[in-house]
C-alpha cells in the first residue's frame, strides 16, 4: 500500500526531501516505514532513538499501524520558541 | 473570517495583534492582567556569533500541539485565554520568534500560565531552528517530542509556579 512519508530539519537534510511516496506492506506500522526508511537512507538510521512520529498530522507512537494514503511524519528532537 | 488564537506564520509579529487576540478571547473586563512573552533571536549562542535563525514547523501538527497546550494550561488556570504566534522562515537577530499572551482577571494565573505555555512549545511543539553562525550553520535539537510524558509536563508546570 503507498504511504506518504515527511520528514523534517536534520532528517529531511539526510534524506534530500521533504516528502517521499512508498510503497509498505499491508499491516505495517509507524516502525516498520522507519525500517525502510533507514534501509534506504542508512545516515538517518542513528537518529531513531531521539525521533517523534506523527500519522496525519496527530501525535502516533512507533507501533501506531497505518493505512493506505497515511501521512507517516518523522520529527526530529524540536527546538521551537 | 476570524483571526485563529494559535497560529504559525512567515510575517513579522505584532506583539499587539497577539495581545489583543488573547483581550478579546478572555472577554470585555475579564483581562484586568495580561502577561505576554516575546521569543527574540539571540546574537550570540554557545559563545559564537549568529546572524540569523531559519525556523521551519509542521504546521498542521504544530497548531495542533498549540491548542493541546492551550487545553493543558485551561486545565491549570481556567480564567486565562491564551494566543499563541509562532514564525517560521528566516528571522532575524532581534527579531521575535514566538509571541505569548495570556489574559486573566489576575496577574498570577497570566504569568503562570504564559510561562508553562513556552515552556511547554519548547518541549512538544513541531517547529525547528537552523542556525546561521559565523562559520557555518547547524540544526538546533532540544527535546524529543511527547506530549504523553508526564514528567516534561509536570517540570513545566514546576517552572510555571516557580
Amino acid at each position: 500500500m503507498r504511504i506518504t512519508i515527511l520528514v523534517f530539519a536534520r532528517l529531511r537534510d539526510l534524506v534530500g526531501t521533504p516528502q517521499l511516496e512508498r510503497d509498505v506492506a499491508a499491516g505495517a506500522t509507524v516502525e516498520d516505514v522507519w525500517a525502510a526508511l533507514a534501509r534506504e537512507f542508512p545516515a538517518a538510521a542513528p537518529h531513531r532513538a531521539a525521533l517523534s512520529a506523527a500519522v496525519n498530522a496527530a501525535y502516533a507512537k512507533f507501533s501506531t499501524p497505518v493505512a493506505a494514503g497515511d501521512e507517516v511524519a518523522f520529527l526530529p528532537p524540536v527546538s521551537g520558541g | 473570517m476570524p483571526i485563529p488564537l494559535l497560529s504559525i506564520t512567515p510575517e513579522p509579529l505584532d506583539v499587539h495583534e497577539v495581545v489583543r487576540l488573547a483581550e478579546d478571547a478572555a472577554g470585555a473586563g475579564r483581562h484586568g492582567a495580561i502577561a505576554i512573552f516575546v521569543g527574540n533571536v539571540r546574537g550570540e549562542n554557545r559563545g559564537r556569533r549568529v546572524l540569523e535563525l531559519h525556523y521551519e514547523a509542521y504546521e498542521p501538527l504544530a497548531v495542533k500541539a498549540f491548542g493541546l497546550i492551550a487545553e493543558e494550561a485551561r486545565q491549570a488556570w481556567p480564567e486565562v485565554a491564551l494566543a499563541v504566534r509562532h514564525r517560521v522562515g528566516t528571522v532575524s537577530v532581534g527579531e521575535a520568534s514566538i509571541v505569548i499572551a495570556a489574559a486573566s482577571p489576575h496577574r498570577a494565573e497570566a504569568f503562570q500560565a504564559c510561562r508553562y505555555v513556552i515552556e511547554r512549545v519548547k518541549q512538544i511543539a513541531p517547529v525547528w531552528k537552523r542556525e546561521t553562525f559565523d562559520g557555518g550553520e547547524e540544526w538546533i535539537e532540544g527535546a524529543t517530542a511527547d506530549p504523553s510524558d508526564a514528567a516534561a509536563r509536570q517540570a513545566a508546570y514546576e517552572r510555571a509556579c516557580g
